[in-house]
């Protein structure tokens, strides 16, 4: 269904740059997406996530480069209402109920789907008379995506759009989003969440200052932050032999503590099991917060290998 | 078309609104929004009608017909206020649109730039109708006499008025990213409507004052609204002083509107 002869990617940027002032936020971006993608924008703050965004939705340009949305300009598949989005920014009046909001908007579109089917399906029917400005923030974002809904759009585009929910509204927000995708629509959101983008995301597109550092699934941008780190107690331990073991990134030594990043776990384990006194040998699989912060820091611009996996300490961001 | 396989639905099929998105059920929403609003209403209707209690006209003013002020010209100047009032509130709505980021909402939605100023045009236009409206009545009800034909020219000219005040609100609106717009521009509203003549002839102004007035955007507009009561002839610098203030506010609100879309 998705894979019509002919049928347009939806979205293609080849070569996107933007800058303001000396702020390269968009930094060379090539991205494809195909129809029916779940895919996620993750990165730290300032890594590019909604300016990239915007120039999907042409509400900004590319300083160079060119963006596509499903085989036309931004601006030409937002008039026809085949993209729609949830933007952080994008305001409500406060004086117009909820209903009133959605009719409004309805009546910009050529063919909009029923009001009362798009109020059900983003799970705000019962408050449909309340006044926007007595709605909480997470119902004031179901508005918005409610809004997104109404013309039936191919690609909707979210940005970060659960930021200051409570977990319930999360929750809600989410599912409500998921049953929708089901359905076959393309969906494109940016987050700075781990666990969004690996619940909910069936491709993962790290960003990085303006670029893309990493792209693929889950599990594969998980493999991209160097496979496993073993630990073990060794006293004396000999860093040279252990950096000439096979798929070993990187050797760290404290006192008697041994930590060795590598791909290949399991000769590491050997060799501190055999041909040493080694105690206490642990194997840590890398999470995807582990890859997050490994792809996204700013050593990562040229030794990943080096860094020490001291997630927990960092993840306040 | 089928909401089970949005990705089904041909591309191509996809057809944009005609007039840019410019509607009547948008349009009736914005009115609605607009009556909800206690200020809207308190400007639009109440002023206006405070106003003309205040001069109060048929009986305080016949005595002082003699020097060119009667019931129906002061009439004529209120509505041109309440005009001006109204119109302008409803171009600087833009203002408060653009503070709640509504502005932004709706530029993800097919509505055109154009027909967003066309639809803020048309609701400042119909709330200055309705000032117009209103203080005609009062007069009407007040023993205001005039011939039938003056006073439904009287009170169109007065409605056309707006235009200029309309488009000075889109351009205040633009200018002020505030959601207080009106209450920077109200005290500049009462200078241009003491200086133009509104309430008070040029005739009767202090000298500096009447070399000031004619340049007033009110000056003309009103001249205008009144000159099929008073007669005489027709000043020519009236209709340039409408236009130009027009197409001045006009353009002003187009350079603002440009930077704010273009913006982001």
């Amino acid at each position: 269904m998705t894979g019509d002869h002919g049928s347009p990617a939806a979205i293609e940027l080849h070569d996107v740059h933007r800058s303001f002032g000396q702020v390269h936020a968009v930094d060379g971006i090539d991205l494809r997406l195909a129809l029916g993608e779940i895919a996620a924008l993750l990165g730290p703050n300032g890594a590019g996530k909604t300016t990239t965004l915007d120039m999907i939705l042409g509400l900004g340009r590319p300083d160079e480069g060119t963006v596509q949305v499903l085989g036309m300009s931004p601006a030409a598949a937002v008039s026809r209402g085949l993209v729609a989005a949830v933007l952080q920014t994008g305001g409500l009046l406060k004086d117009l109920t909820v209903r009133e909001t959605v009719r409004m908007t309805a009546s910009l579109y050529a063919a909009p789907r029923p009001v009362e089917e798009v109020l059900e399906r983003a799970g705000i029917a019962s408050i449909a008379d309340r006044l926007v400005g007595k709605c909480s923030g997470g119902e004031q974002q179901r508005l918005r995506f409610a809004l997104a809904l109404l013309p039936d759009p191919a690609l909707m585009a979210l940005d970060e759009p659960t930021a200051g929910m409570d977990v319930e509204g999360r929750r809600d927000f989410w599912s409500a989003i998921r049953r929708d995708a089901e359905q076959g629509r393309t969906v494109l959101f940016a987050t700075h969440y781990l666990e969004e983008a690996d619940a909910y995301a069936d491709r993962i597109i790290l960003l990085r200052q303006g670029r893309i550092v990493a792209d693929g699934t889950a599990a594969e941008v998980r493999n991209l932050s160097s496979g496993r780190s073993v630990r073990a107690s060794l006293p004396d331990a000999d860093q040279a032999t252990l950096s000439a073991l096979p798929g070993v990134r990187s050797v760290e030594i404290r006192g008697d503590r041994v930590l060795v990043q590598t791909m290949d776990s399991d000769a590491v384990a050997r060799y501190l099991l055999t041909a040493t006194p080694a105690r206490d040998v642990e194997i840590v699989a890398h999470n995807l917060e582990d890859a997050f912060l490994a792809l996204t820091s700013d050593e990562a611009a040229g030794a990943s290998a080096d860094r020490a996996p001291s997630a927990p300490e960092r993840s306040a961001a | 078309m089928t909401a089970k396989a949005p990705t089904t639905v041909p591309l191509t099929a996809r057809r944009a609104m005609p007039l840019g998105g410019f509607n009547l059920t948008f349009l009736s929403i914005e009115i609605r929004r607009l009556l909800r609003n206690r200020r809207t209403v308190v400007v639009t209707l109440i002023v206006p009608v405070v106003l003309f209690l205040l001069f109060n006209t048929n009986k305080r003013l016949e005595a002082l017909s003699g020097i060119g002020l009667t019931a129906a010209t002061t009439m004529i100047g209120i509505a041109v206020y309440g005009a001006m009032l109204a119109a302008t509130s409803g171009g600087a709505m833009v203002s408060i649109e653009r503070a709640q980021g509504w502005s932004r909402q709706l530029r993800l939605t097919p509505l055109r730039p154009a027909a967003y100023i066309a639809i803020k045009l048309v609701v400042a236009m119909l709330l200055g109708l309705t000032s117009v409206t209103v203080v005609f009545a009062c007069g009407a009800i007040d023993g205001v006499q005039m011939a039938p034909a003056v006073w439904v020219l009287t009170g169109a000219l007065a409605w056309v008025a707006s235009l200029v005040f309309a488009s000075f609100g889109l351009f205040m609106g633009y200018l002020l990213p505030s959601e207080n717009v009106m209450q920077v521009i109200g005290p500049v509203l009462a200078v241009f409507s003491l200086l133009g003549g509104l309430f008070v002839p040029v005739s009767l102004l202090p000298s500096a004052m009447q070399d000031i007035a004619p340049y007033m955007p009110t000056y003309g507009v009103v001249a205008i609204a009144r000159f099929p009561l008073v007669g005489g002839d027709f000043d020519p610098t009236w209709l340039l002083s409408a236009v130009v203030w027009t197409a001045a506010f006009a353009a002003a609100a187009m350079v603002l509107f440009r930077r704010d879309t273009r913006r982001s």
